[in-house]
Parts: C-alpha cells; structure tokens; sequence
C-alpha cells in the first residue's frame, strides 16, 4: 500500500521538477538557448494534450464502463479537426498571428470591430462555460487522493484522515501559484509562455506512459493477452453495439466544435503557435496522440468491471485496478499521470481565461474609471499584470467554489459534455467570422446571446436534476406552464436524448439567429474592414487603414506605449520604426501604417479592442468613418463643381476680353478713320473754298473781262457752292436721322417705280454706263413707307455700285424676294467687293473704302444704315457673293398686302 | 487575378493534387466515422436479438482502423507535402488554374 504521505510527498516532488522544467525552459528562452526544442512541433504537438484532461484520464474509463464506445466520439472530432487543419486551423493560426490575438474572445471582438461589448460577452460566457471544467479537474484529483487515502486507512474510515475540501484548496492553490508565476512573467501575450507550455509537454508525456503502462498492465498482466482481451471485451457489458447515431454524431461534432472554441485549446493551437508549418505535423501527431491515449480505454474499463467489485467508481479505473492488483509504482505514475491532466488543463485555461478577463473586464474599467485614461504618465503593465494575477486567482477561486457547491457529485464525463456545449455556443460566430464577410457584430451578438440562453436552459440548469434551479413542474410543463418550454422538449420536440436535444436546438438557432440577424444589419466600416481583412486572410492582404493620425503626437504615444510595453522594449520598438521610416531620431512620424503597427503591437498585451480605445484617445478616434468618408466625398464633389464654375468663369473672361479686344481694334480703327476724315473733309471743304475764294478774286479785281469768261468764273463759283452745300446737307441730314429728330412721310408706291425713280436719278448725267438688271420679284410687290428717303437709300447703293464697281463691263442686279419677315432687296454688282477687314466698318460714318477716288464724304453708308433703322429694316453686307453686295430688309409693315391678303391696310384695290 | 499557365508541369500538378488530397482526407475521415451511424442498435436486454448487434471487438477494430489509416495518410501527405513547392501551393488561392 502507498501511505497517502508518501503521495504528497511524490506529488510534491513531481510538482518541484515541473516547476525546475518550467524555470530552465524560461532561462533558456531568455538567452535564446535550446530554440530548437523550445520551438518544435513535437512541443506544439504535445502541449494541444491539454485537450486531453483529466476528464479523459479517468472519465474516459467510466465513461466507457457506462455507455461503451460513446467516449470515442470525444477525440474523433478533434482528431478530424487536426486532419482537415487546411480549412479552418490554418485560417486560425494566420490570423492569430496577423492580428496578434490574444483569446477567442480577442479574436471575435476584434473580427466584429474591435467590439468591447463582444469582447466581454464572450468572456463571460467562456468563464461560466469553463468553470465546471475547472471544478472537474480539481474534483479528479481529490478522488484520486481519497482513493489512496481510502486504501491507506482501511477501505471503511476514509473520511477521518482525509478531508476531500482542504485537499482541494491545497491544489487550488497550488495551482493558482503556478499560473501566476509563469503565467504573467510577459505581458506580451504573443510571446510563447515557454516555460509553462514546456511544463505541459512534460505533462503531456506522462499522462501518455501513465495511461499506455496501466493498458499495457491491464491487457498483458491481467487479462492475459490481446486476444484474450478482445474475447473478454466481447464477454462484457459493453460488448455490443449500443450507440445511438444521434448522440455518436452529435458528441463527434461537438467535441469538434468545443476543440476549436475551448479558450485553453485556442491559447496552446493559435496563441502558443510559433510557425504555421508546425500544424501541419500536428495534423497527423495529435490525432495519433489521442489514438494512444484512448486506445486502451475500452480493455481497461471491462477489465475493470470484472475485476472491482459492484460499486467501485468506474471513473477511477486506471488508479484503482493497479492498486488493487498492489502493483504501487504503477498506481503512483497513474497518479501522476492524472495530476498531469488536471493540473495542465487547469494552468492553461487558468491563463487563457485570465487574459480574457483582464484584457475586457478589467482594462476596459480601469481605462473608463482609471487615472484619466492612457496619456497620462505611468506604467500599466504593473496594472495589467496585477489585473491578470487577480484574474487568474479568481478563476481557480470560481472553480473551487463549484466544486464545493456542486458536492463533487455527478459523472466527470456529463460535466465535460455540458462544458462543451456552452463554448461550442462560439462556433457560429467564429466560422461566420472566419469565412463570411457579411457577418455583423449584432448578428455575433444575438446568435451569441440565444445559443448561450438555451444553453443554460436545456443544459446547465438541468444538468443539476429536478428542484436545484429548475423545478420539477418546469421538466414536466415547460417554463411559465408553456409546453413548448420544456427544457429537454423544446417547442415540442420530445423523445431526442437530452444532450442531442440541447446541442441541436442551441446551435442550430444560434446559427440561424446569427445568420439571419447578421443579414439584416449593417456593419460599421471598421467592422467590415476587420471582416475583409479576416476572410481574406490568406491572400496577403495590406493591413487595415485604421487611422489617419496625422493628429497624433509620436511623444503621446510614445508616453502610452512606454507604459504598456515598458520603457526599454518601447523605445527598441519606436526606434525601429523611426530607422524603417528612414528617419534619424528617436520618434517616427505617426503615419497611420506606424499607428497600426502599434496598436497591433499593443493588442498583443491588453487586446485589441483595449489597444485600439487607448490609440484612439491619443488619436482622437479619427478612424475612419462613412460619415468622413461620405465628407471626402462631399468635398471632392464640391472642388469639381467649384473648379467648373472657375472653368465657365474664366471662359467667359476670355470671351469678353476678346470681345473688347476686338471692340478696341474697331474704336482705334474708326479713330484713325475720323482722323483721316476730318483731315479729309477738312481738304473737301477748303478745295471749293479755296476756288471760290480764288475765282471771286478775280472777278472782283479784273476790271476788264470777257463776258464768256465771267460767266465760266461764276459757274464755277456755283458748282463749288453746291458741292458744299451737298456735304454739309449730307452732315446734317445724318445728325437728324442720329438725333431721331427726324419724321417720316408715309406712301404708297409699287416697289418697280421706287427702283425706276432711284436708276433714273442715280444714273443721271453719268458718263460710264452701268448695266442693270431689275429681277422679276420686284414686280406686284406694293410699299408703304417713306418713299423718299427709301429712294435715297437706293439711289446711294446704286451710285456707289455705279462707283466703285470696276469691272469691265459693270452690271448691278437688283433682286427683290419675299420672306416670312417681310421683303428683301439685295443689290449685286459684279465688281471685286469688299475686303473682309474693311466689311465691319463700310456703314461707320466717315469711311471711305480705301484706295477709292469718289468725291463721297463716307456718310452715304451712314446715312442709309440710320435710315433702315427709321423705317423698321435694315441694311447688311452680304458676304459669299461675288461681287459687292448690299442687302435690304423691309419689315412686314412696309408691305401693302396683295387683294388676297387679309390684312392689308390700305385700299390696294387702288394701288392695281 | 494574373493568370497563370492553364497546364502545369508534372511536379507542380503533383503537388496540387496532393493538396488536394490533404484537403479531402478530413472529409473522407468524417464519412467513414459516420459509418456507425448505420449499424443496428439493439437495446440492451432484447437477448434475441443479440445476434444482429456487431460486437465491441469489430466496432473497435473498425474505429481504430480508420484512426490508424488517417494517421498514416496524414503523415504520408506531410512528408510529400512540407518542401518548399508545396507551401507556395498552399498560399495560392484554391481558385487558380490547374
């Protein structure tokens, strides 16, 4: 027999090794020896065992004892996760390390927008969740103990030597000590915790020998050989199959889902994790680990339950079948071996859980109610640690207080499915998260929020039996006497067993409620900013552009950084960043990449919704919004509009300089013609002047004379007077019609004899006859305006073709056309016309048309532009014929409507 | 996406279609521990009947069994599988040519 000293004292020894193992594996870290052992895949491998507990070591045994082959479920699904790590596994562990994760609930508040409120929902969740685990394991090993206690006093009077709850407490604490001590020496949670995971490798190895020796013992020393076994096996109770398909396939996909959602297995998978390559040979050594593990499960239980007598705990198998058999050193190394699984478990889920609670519970307090938030001068880290021990002692206090609740009652394996079902409750969100970018944080939420509820109601709360939480009238009628309420027959499902029933309608309304939900929210930009960075987390995709931090001061963060991650390993980071910036100082620039770096750096220690509310209180919270956005937006619109105004504006500046540029050209121009005008004029005026005056002279002086002689003299004087009183009339006429001093008399005339009266006066006493064609359009066509000065107009259009019309044989014709405006007369002489540039400028008063010899002052123009405009017409160039042409435009008011017309106004009767 | 060439050459097409493998072996592990799912059930006492339910030695030997071969294959596919063309395959996104 093993005196129960004796044990402690072994335990005692075996829990120093594990501590010497734990410190020379943190020595050796630290001077960066032994790398190669410390970063294998055989101690990634080894430290996932913590899957297996102590719910495995013992519980299996019993649990196979009771219901067969049902226990292997427990380690298929996870043995299939491993197998398929290229789906999901390699996801994980890439964002995990993109993302510096911390925990789960780091890893889906930080995919649903760095959400606290997810962050903490999952948290506590995870802490009810894990707590009976905790509770479990310390109850394995206090039966353990009181199983050596029992055979060390006798059998019957176990109770007086060994009290069951100070051995708890003593491991409790024991445990508790571990944690702290290598659990929190780094903040950083990135950095593999080395000499806890070499502890649980070590672990991991004995409960492995602890369990194959007591196979090994069981199959060839006690039941005598393989074969024997098998028969005996078949001999059993067990040796049929009695599996239900649903529970085999609900537990298989469960255990899968618990694998992947279980705080501690995501803390040794994802966070321990040191290369991405090490999971691929996890993908066949874990499953073969759990292979061996379960392998002599089956053998030892219905050796078991041959041997020990009727009302042996089945649990307790693998210690009590060697100690019956008093085969001491093997029951010790079983011990161990279980000690080992509780106690590994216990340390890493202690710590997973603990970061969890310190990096969403505590920080987020301490930053909402704490000294003024993260600017201020100080370390944190002292902060953050002393919050992760308080976690950490908490966690394990919860356990023990389950423990003594609970009385230590009930089967280790119903314990552990009920566990696994409340973190299972993550998996909808988690998958979501991982593969579906349309997953929102309500969603997350509220699919969270109802699995977990139905949980608690068809799982948990039951689990304790009829009358503890739930009472007996709540089994048999439902909640509030609703039917449909009953918490194993929910909305009317009866006849499923218990486990089944609660997996299926948890899951599957928490996937629906997450799905639907999700479908019909809206994320926020960082929400789908994460979610795109998460789905597409194998493509290589850039880094979140989180901030525009052009606002932040490097020394702020600096102060912040300093007091999270601590001066020296601050300052190394900074400085890095500074030299990859090129720049020479101590700070870098806070571009919004060394922002992100940062905050990344940050989450690692407190978590990334804790880290990024601290960086946005430096920053100011300037991440990017749609609101910003849709302002950018805005703005753009509102420069492009602007710059198109700017546009139109400076067109139409151009456009009227242009404009008055020309209008400059035309007034400079007319200022020389006036020039030239007065010049000549002046010369017009004082030629007959200057005969007049001459031959008046001479009249006076010359006594004696010629009769024919005087006379000539005194024409000439004649001719001169009326050639000045032709231009001074000419002037003056053009001042009344300017001054619209002028009136008009009305007639009635065909337009044939207008023309007839203009030729005849304009051709009169030329000396150069000029052919002119009158169109046949003229004819029938009745006027009523002022004749005269109509005539007038034409008589000046004729002489000037008359004129200046140097053709050889020069022809004018005269065309007369009705439109829908009234009447148009074009005259079209047959001359070189005129030049483009001078075109403007013919009606302006004064000009002559250059190189011209008339004896016109340049009024005539004028004079028939200033009459048009009297008589509601008008007079244009018309350009594109071929010789000069002169178009008139009468308005139909000028026009004497034919009989037909209705409108005319004056008895054409009379004009026919 | 740039495309890549629509054929591959024979090591690299290997070395795909060992990927592919990797990522079917899960699925093929999943039907074949479903398969108890089809076994008879019999309730424990209805002793007529004994004869149709398989015995614990076979189911055992069965479970076992595919534990074992997915182990095996599983490490086959790791070792054909850890150089270096086959960690470039696994980055490439599924959907590329082959």
């Amino acid at each position: 027999m093993v005196a129960l000293n004796q044990l402690v004292l072994v335990c005692l020894t075996y829990v120093v090794f594990l501590f010497g193992v734990a410190f020379m594996a943190e020595r050796a870290a630290l001077r960066g020896r032994g790398q190669a052992l410390l970063r294998s895949p055989i101690v990634y491998t080894l430290s996932m065992s913590i899957y297996c507990t102590a719910w495995t070591f013992y519980g299996a045994v019993g649990y196979a004892a009771r219901s067969g082959l049902e226990y292997l479920t427990i380690y298929l699904g996870p043995s299939l996760v491993m197998v398929g790590w290229w789906w999901v596994l390699r996801r994980l562990v890439r964002i995990g390390r993109s993302q510096r994760v911390t925990s789960i609930a780091d890893l889906i508040s930080s995919r649903y927008g760095k959400s606290n409120v997810l962050a903490i929902a999952v948290t506590v969740m995870a802490v009810i969740g894990v707590t009976p685990y905790i509770a479990l394991q310390l109850q394995s090993v206090v039966l353990s103990l009181s199983i050596f206690a029992a055979s060390d006093t006798g059998l019957t009077a176990g109770e007086d030597s060994f009290n069951a709850t100070r051995a708890a407490l003593w491991v409790a604490a024991g445990l508790a000590v571990f944690t702290v001590i290598f659990g929190t020496r780094n903040l950083n949670v990135n950095e593999r915790h080395h000499g806890i995971v070499i502890a649980v490798a070590v672990e991991a190895v004995v409960k492995l020998v602890a369990l194959l020796a007591v196979g090994i013992f069981v199959v060839w020393g006690l039941a005598g050989g393989l074969g024997e076994t098998l028969a005996r096996i078949d001999a059993s109770a067990i040796g049929t199959w009695e599996v239900q398909g649903s529970r085999w396939a609900a537990l298989t996909m469960l255990s899968a889902a618990a694998f992947l959602c279980l705080p501690r297995m995501f803390q040794v998978m994802v966070v321990e994790n040191d290369d991405e390559r090490h999971l691929q040979i996890a993908s066949w050594a874990f499953p073969a680990y759990l292979m061996l593990i379960s392998l002599f499960v089956v053998p030892i239980a219905v050796v078991g339950l041959d041997l020990m007598p009727q009302g042996a705990n089945p649990d307790l198998f693998v210690l009590s079948l060697p100690l019956s058999q008093n085969q001491n050193g093997l029951a010790m190394l079983s011990f161990l071996g279980g000690f080992s699984s509780a106690t590994s478990m216990v340390i890493v889920a202690t710590l997973a859980l603990s970061t969890m609670v310190s990096n969403h519970i505590v920080m987020p307090i301490w930053l909402a109610f704490g000294k003024g938030g993260a600017t201020q001068s100080g370390d944190v880290r002292n902060v953050v640690i002393r919050a992760r021990r308080v976690s950490i002692l908490i966690i394990i206090s919860l356990g023990f207080f389950y423990y003594r609740a609970s009385g230590g009652s009930g089967a280790l394996a119903a314990i552990g499915t009920i566990s696994f079902g409340g973190v299972a409750q993550f998996l909808p969100a988690l998958m979501g998260g991982l593969f579906w970018r349309g997953a929102t944080r309500m969603g997350a939420l509220c699919g969270l929020g109802v699995g977990f509820a139905l949980w608690v109601f068809t799982m948990l709360l039951p689990s304790f039996g009829p009358d503890v939480f739930l009472s007996r009238e709540v089994f048999s009628q439902g909640l509030l006497g609703l039917e449909w309420l009953r918490p194993q027959a929910l909305f009317g499902l009866e006849g499923l067993d218990p486990t089944v029933h609660a997996v299926f309608w948890s899951l599957t309304l928490n996937a629906l409620v997450f799905i639907v939900v999700s479908l019909f929210t809206f994320p926020d930009p960082i929400e789908r900013l994460q979610g795109a960075q998460f789905v597409n987390v194998l493509q290589h995709g850039a880094p979140t552009r989180g901030w525009t931090a052009s606002v932040a001061g490097s020394e702020d963060l600096m102060i912040m950084a300093q007091r999270i991650l601590g001066a020296r390993e601050a300052q190394a980071f900074f400085r890095a960043e500074a030299e990859a910036q090129g720049l020479a100082g101590q700070l870098p620039e806070p571009t919004p990449a060394f922002v992100q770096a940062l905050e990344r750096e940050l989450a690692a220690s407190v978590g990334a919704a804790t880290a990024h509310a601290m960086v946005s209180q430096i920053v100011g919270g300037t991440s990017v919004s749609v609101q910003d956005l849709l302002a950018v937006a805005d703005e753009s619109a509102q420069m492009l509009e602007y710059s198109s105004q700017l546009e139109l504006k400076s067109r139409e500046l151009s456009e009227t300089a242009e404009q008055l540029r020309a209008a400059n050209e035309k007034l400079t121009q007319l200022s020389l013609q006036k020039d030239a005008f007065l010049s000549q004029i002046s010369h017009e005026l004082r030629t007959p002047m200057t005969s007049i005056r001459s031959f008046s002279e001479i009249l006076r002086d010359a006594g004696a004379m010629e009769e024919a002689d005087k006379t000539r003299y005194a024409s000439i004087i004649h001719s001169e007077t009326i050639r000045l009183t032709r231009l001074l009339d000419d002037l003056l006429d053009l001042s009344v019609l300017e001054n619209g001093q002028v009136s008009l008399h009305l007639g009635q005339e065909r337009l044939s004899s207008v023309l007839d009266r203009a030729l005849t006066t304009a051709l009169a006493g030329t000396d150069r006859r000029m052919a002119v064609e009158v169109g046949p359009g003229t004819k029938g066509i009745v006027l009523q305006t002022d004749l005269d000065r109509l005539v007038q107009v034409f008589i000046n259009l004729i002489s000037n073709a008359q004129k200046y019309c140097h053709a050889e044989e020069p022809k004018l014709t005269i065309t007369a056309r009705r439109t829908g405006k009234g009447l148009t007369i074009d005259f079209v002489d047959n001359g070189a016309g005129i030049a483009p540039d001078e075109q403007a400028v013919i009606f302006e008063k004064f000009y002559r048309v250059t190189g011209s010899q008339g004896d016109g002052a340049g009024l005539g123009l004028a004079i028939c532009q200033e009459i048009m405009a009297r008589l509601g017409g008008r007079i244009t160039y018309v350009t594109g014929k071929e010789g000069t042409a002169f178009r008139v435009n009468l308005p139909r008011s000028a026009l004497v409507e034919e009989p037909a017309g209705a409108d005319a106004e004056q008895r054409p009767d009379q004009l026919v | 996406m740039p495309q890549g060439p629509l054929f591959l050459e024979r090591k690299s097409y290997r070395q795909r279609r060992l990927m592919d493998a990797v990522r079917l072996l899960p699925i093929l592990g999943l039907v074949l521990w479903m398969v108890p799912l089809f076994w008879p059930v019999v309730p424990a006492g209805a002793g007529a009947e004994q004869g149709v339910a398989l015995s614990t030695s076979v189911t055992l030997r069965y479970v076992f069994g595919v534990w074992l071969a997915l182990v095996v294959m599983s490490w086959l596919l790791w070792r054909r599988t850890s150089g270096e063309a086959a960690q470039d395959a696994l980055s490439d996104p599924p959907q590329q040519s082959d």
